[in-house]
């Protein structure tokens, strides 16, 4: 892969049937390499729907070489998971290949028998799956779960084989992690006893699902290079699906870029990044911002704007109750002091449970302070009393991570960006009409969309209804909790230049809470670096970013996924 | 593991005496003379009322009487009926009874609800899926008791298969029909929870996991599928043995069973204020009982709930 | 990549430099052709021509459902029964009986037969309906007051106040609807006041927490949720947020149980009625007339038979609308 340094050959496989198998070397272009381990020819995917038939990926062609790493790129429902989930019969019940033919090695497996299927997965074909949380049966042992893949695919499956599956994936202790339940495991933990199955007997190829999008950063480039590692001592081909542009390029040889069902463009990773063809791939690496990162936001006008934030010693606590009635203190946010300067961006970064979210929820008054301080323009906030809480609220409001759940399903747009003029009584209702399409302008939502329900909107036009919404009372501050995390990177990226134009337009402040960095460097001006209730570091976005003076930082500027392709 | 189960069994405490207090309530204190009932019309010597009175501490105020009486419980000395009889005889006579119907009931809807709700389940959206669907619904809406005259007037009587009443000493081939009416109900809540629950899990994340290792079918629904849908299938159960007991007042009528349904039919309407209110305390005490068990074997089932 | 050998034939060939300055092979640079519609990237949703939200979709699901429209037929016509009993019978449920009639088969005018009173069984079974469906109504009703309320405040509150109204919930969970029902009813003051409101009121004691729990589910799901951190930025009151964001948002699952339990109540005042401590003699309800017609089983089972059909039916078509209604409104809650 293009970050190694060095070319290993695929190691000794464990099974004696594997010695025929295609060895991949680089001067081996004429063998038996030639054949494709997997191959997708024209390949379309229809699901059965209760309102008829739905083509949810068409014509697509992806070829994976042994030893070879492909990666699929694509924005939530572009067909990528689907397409490799075909490869292994693991549609859902409603969906089938109606098109095309699926070659694993030469062999036609587009509609495998049942007996040929199950002798396929695992030993042959490995996958390891999106999401931790639920992708364990959550009632057995880990060491069971590992157990029973082996079983099945007729390998020896000995406590010790077990132990050497899980050390295998980065789960040192398996004596003790065996015997332990999924629930005891963290994000990451599971993550590898995923991977331990699926790489466990040895499959030709692995299909990886956004294997690690829902862990952090660290934790995330960890498991990567990882499983880098390992399939690369098996020689093991993977196929890589990942909505990360930037991971992609970093991580594989190749990259499909899927767009609605349909590949547009595919080729070698550096090729394709440094120079992309297709329209819908030029936007894509455009908007990417690990890989172009652009100023988006108001000018800084340097030292010179008043702190209209300060934050002093601020400490949160909270109360865990544990078994047997104990209770003990958790310090979520460990005397933290910085300030936000009047009409700028200043970004709190942090993995979870950093406690960067619950600074931002005591700012907004949803949380009571445990001790420090919150002053805006000079005044204590912890000294409000109701009243003056509910004058306040006009000035900081907040726009939230998640579109789906931040709309009232049950209000139309049109009421829902109403609502904050009705709680303060603002105007009459033919001033609030015309306040509500003025927002509406504003984030370049058409006014039709005003009797609309959350549920009709894209995820894009959710958070541009929250942002109006937000705006509503002209606020003062913008608390943005994880705003643009939820987005594809698109959407992402025009949320984000509407976040700038409005800062630029209205002279907003915002407070900007996030875990991607590459995210803070177009954004911000100000960066507050936390780790586990910590401030870490605090300084200028050049400063980080350039020069970050803590090792926690440096660990996170470098686990951004692609950050060093483009800077060649 | 150990404080999952103490919370439950401190959680049970104020369920116990809250319903037992509730029924003495409404037996003892509501109901101005609670000895009128005994006395008949012709009304009761101040002697003999005053004998009343003290037995069942009649005398003392309302707060004590209920202390007293949860005293009497606790060392198995519930006193005499209206009639005369003691208390813990008429029920050693005739718990057993309903503790037979009852298992009877509950073996009933396990086996042949839990069966058919894993056949809807596994072929969610067949036809075969659809009519188990719709007769259990059928059996939900058909009441008790019309079921349970319809089942003796076919089976009982016409048929002539079983005995339509249940002789005394309640053989259990007497008991079967009374047993399966009583299950009748619950089975099929049980199939419409198992079909929902097994559908559920067969769609989880971790069963195509399962699938994607190379397992068998046969392997996926065993150890994935039927293990982790049977978890809401069992809680449900457990819970279910009370509201039993609260149907056995029906079965039992219908069939002439002598259970405590049956003679808690008669006390409440004989106006046997000690009867009732002692047999509604056994049954709260099976329903608290039947809980902690559920619990426990939540816990089995569950790992997740060992931590909690 | 160093095992790179991926070479179709079209494909444009030459090594190029990879920063980590190794030679590798070029596979093929794919670019599809670039559609109409595409570059926008499909930022923007299509619209569909009408506004849609929970409730409209779910009608709109509902209309294409059997079970629904059967349902909504069934008890379309139970409801009329009950309003308007004279347009199904003229003959009178109670003053005509004579006993020269008893058990008597069906005549000219009498299609069902009569009962053991020497009654005309159409008349009682068509003037039977709408006791049952009052104390049903009247229960569900009461049941919707107090379970909303306390399952409400206790989920959105949580706390102490979530304690207390749990803890009070186990109780009346311990004892089964249909033993509280009787032991209540039996109380001397209920007993002497017996009728539909007494009831009603009876059934909602008993019945109440299943609304409960299920609104503090409702409420505990809907509670976390962002609208809700957003609503209280603007400094919303908490009973304000509960009764404008929270609740409705709960809706569905209160109304798919609601449904249910007025099956549920009708079963319960019948089997009361059956035992003789529901509704007093002088109301009519298909319960007493089951529980009369028991000793005639063999020689006038009629008399047992239409009764117990036309509860069954109203009961289903409360069921198989609660059933239909949770696939449209409550699709998570398929467990319940």
């Amino acid at each position: 892969m293009s970050t190694s340094t060095e070319s290993t050959n695929p190691g000794g496989r464990r099974r004696a049937d594997r010695a025929a198998a295609p060895t991949a070397t680089g001067s081996s272009a004429a063998g038996p390499g030639n054949t494709p381990l997997l191959e997708l020819r024209n390949v379309g995917i229809t699901f059965k729907t209760t309102t008829g038939d739905v083509e949810a990926v068409k014509e697509t062609n992806i070829t994976v070489m042994p030893g070879e790493t492909v990666a699929i790129v694509g924005e939530s429902g572009s067909g990528k998971s689907t397409s490799a989930l075909a490869a292994m019969g693991l549609l859902p019940e409603n969906g089938r290949i109606s098109e095309g033919q699926v070659f694993f090695h030469g062999e036609d497996i587009t509609h495998p028998s049942r007996k040929r299927l199950i002798a396929l997965r695992g030993s042959e074909i490995g996958m390891v799956p999106q999401d931790p949380m639920s992708n364990l049966n959550p009632v057995w042992k880990i060491g069971f779960q590992v157990r029973e893949t082996l079983k099945a695919n007729g390998l020896p499956h000995a406590d010790k084989d077990v132990v050497q599956a899980l050390k295998d994936a980065g789960l040192s202790d398996g004596e003790r992690r065996m015997n332990q339940y999924p629930h005891e495991f963290s994000g990451g933990m599971r993550q590898r006893a995923l991977i331990a199955i699926g790489l466990a007997c040895n499959p030709r190829l692995l299909i990886a699902d956004e294997p690690t999008s829902a862990l952090d950063v660290t934790v995330q480039k960890q498991i990567l290079n990882h499983l880098e590692k390992l399939t690369k001592e098996k020689g093991t081909s993977v196929l890589l699906i990942t909505h990360d542009l930037g991971l992609a390029a970093e991580r594989a040889d190749r990259v499909v870029v899927m767009q609605k069902g349909r590949v547009v463009e595919s080729g070698p990773a550096q090729a394709l990044l440094q120079n992309p063809k297709h329209p819908y791939t030029q936007q894509l690496v455009r908007a990417v911002p690990s890989l172009t990162p652009e100023d988006i936001g108001a000018a800084d006008e340097g030292d010179a704007a008043q702190e209209i934030v300060q934050i002093k010693e601020l400490v949160k606590e909270y109360k865990i109750r544990g078994s047997w009635g104990r209770s003990t203190q958790f310090r979520a946010v460990d005397e933290v002091s910085f300030t936000i300067r009047k009409g700028h961006t200043t970004a709190i970064v942090g993995e979870s449970g950093s406690g960067k979210s619950t600074i931002a929820k005591m700012l907004l008054g949803l949380e009571d302070i445990t001790s420090g301080t919150i002053h805006v323009d000079g005044k204590d906030i912890s000294t409000f009393s109701n009243k003056e809480w509910f004058g306040f609220r006009r000035r900081v409001q907040p726009i939230f991570q998640n579109p789906y759940g931040s709309l009232d399903p049950m209000r139309s747009v049109f009421r829902s960006i109403e609502e904050p003029l009705r709680v303060h009584k603002v105007g009459d209702a033919k001033s609030r009409k015309e306040k509500v399409y003025d927002l509406l302008d504003r984030v370049a939502l058409p006014r039709q969309l005003g009797d609309r329900y959350p549920n009709e909107l894209s995820g894009g036009q959710r958070q541009r209804v929250a942002i109006a919404r937000a705006l509503a009372l002209d606020p003062e501050i913008v608390v943005c909790d994880e705003a643009v995390s939820a987005l594809d990177v698109l959407v992402q990226d025009q949320v984000l230049k509407l976040l700038g134009q409005l800062q630029e337009d209205l002279g907003l402040t915002y407070l900007f809470i996030t875990h991607d960095l590459a995210v803070v460097r177009e954004i911000a001006h100000d960066v507050c670096v936390m780790e586990s209730g910590k401030l870490v570091e605090v300084g200028s976005v050049e400063q980080v970013f350039e020069n970050p003076r803590q090792d926690y930082t440096r660990r996170l500027l470098d686990a951004i996924p692609g950050k060093d392709l483009l800077e060649v | 593991m150990a404080w999952y189960l103490v919370t439950r069994l401190l959680q049970m405490i104020p369920v116990f005496f809250g319903a037992i207090f509730i029924v003495y309530f409404l037996m003892f204190a509501t109901s101005g003379d609670p000895t009128a009932a005994l006395c008949g019309d012709r009304g009761c010597t101040p002697a003999t009322k005053a004998a009343l009175e003290a037995q069942y501490n009649l005398d003392q105020p309302f707060f004590l009487q209920f202390l007293l009486y949860l005293k009497g419980v606790f060392t198995l000395d519930l006193g005499n009926n209206f009639s005369g009889r003691p208390i813990l005889s008429v029920i050693a006579e005739t718990f057993p009874n309903t503790v037979k119907l009852a298992l009877i009931a509950i073996v009933f809807e396990a086996v042949v609800g839990v069966t058919l709700g894993l056949i809807a389940g596994l072929k969610k959206g067949t036809w075969i899926d659809s009519s188990l669907l719709f007769m259990s619904l059928l059996l939900i809406s058909v009441p008790v008791f019309v079921l349970g005259f319809v089942a003796q007037f076919v089976i009982g009587i016409k048929l002539g298969w079983t005995s339509p009443t249940v002789g005394a000493g309640a053989p259990i081939q007497d008991l079967l029909l009374p047993g399966m009416v009583l299950g009748a109900i619950s089975l099929a809540y049980v199939v419409r929870l198992t079909r929902n629950s097994v559908a559920e899990t067969k769609t989880a994340d971790h069963v195509r996991t399962a699938t994607a290792k190379g397992l068998t079918p046969g392997r996926v629904r065993n150890a994935h599928v039927l293990r982790n849908s049977m978890i809401p299938v069992v809680t449900y159960m457990g819970a279910d043995l009370g509201a039993l007991m609260g149907g056995a007042i029906l079965t039992e009528s219908i069939f002439n069973v002598n259970g405590i349904g049956y003679q808690l039919y008669r006390s409440i309407n004989m106006g046997d204020g000690a009867m009732v209110v002692s047999l509604v305390t056994l049954i709260v005490i099976v329903f608290v009982i039947a809980n902690l068990l559920v619990d426990l074997l939540y816990a089995v089932l569950d790992p997740r709930i060992r931590y909690a | 990549m160093p095992d790179q050998n991926s070479t179709p034939d079209t494909a444009a060939r030459g090594p190029v430099m990879q920063p980590s300055g190794r030679e590798v092979p070029v596979a093929e640079h794919f670019v599809a052709p670039v559609l109409d519609d595409e570059g926008r990237a499909g930022i923007e949703t299509q619209l569909a021509d009408k506004p849609s939200n929970l409730w409209r979709d779910a009608w709109s699901s509902l209309r294409r459902n059997p079970i629904f429209i059967i349902s909504a037929l069934l008890m379309l016509f139970v409801l009329f029964v009950a309003a308007f009993p004279t347009v199904f019978t003229s003959a009178s449920p109670d003053s005509q009986c004579t006993l020269s009639n008893a058990n008597g088969a069906p005549t000219a005018g009498h299609p069902l037969g009569f009962t053991n009173q020497g009654c005309d069984i159409l008349a009682r079974v068509v003037h039977g309906a709408s006791a049952s469906l009052l104390v049903g109504f009247g229960a569900t009703l009461g049941v919707l007051l107090v379970g909303i309320l306390l399952g409400g405040l206790a989920g959105y509150f949580g706390g102490w106040v979530d304690a207390i109204v749990s803890r009070i919930m186990d109780i009346f969970f311990a004892v089964p609807l249909i033993l509280g029902a009787i032991v209540l009813m039996a109380v001397p003051v209920m007993r002497q006041n017996a009728g539909i409101v007494t009831l009603a009121i009876v059934l909602t004691i008993f019945g109440w927490p299943q609304m409960a729990r299920i609104t503090r589910g409702a409420v505990l799901e809907v509670r976390s949720a962002e609208f809700i951190t957003a609503a209280r930025s603007l400094g919303m009151g908490k009973l304000s947020i509960l009764f404008k964001h929270v609740l409705p948002n709960a809706a569905g699952p209160i109304i798919v149980v609601a449904t249910l339990s007025l099956g549920i109540f009708i079963v319960v005042e019948a089997s009361l009625s059956f035992l003789g401590i529901g509704l007093p003699p002088s109301i009519l309800s298909w319960g007493h007339d089951i529980s009369a017609a028991r000793p005639q089983l063999r020689t006038n089972p009629g008399a047992l038979f239409w009764p117990s059909l036309m509860l069954s039916i109203t009961v289903l078509s409360f069921m198989m609308l609660g059933d239909a209604l949770r696939d449209a409104l409550d699709p998570k809650g398929r467990t319940r």
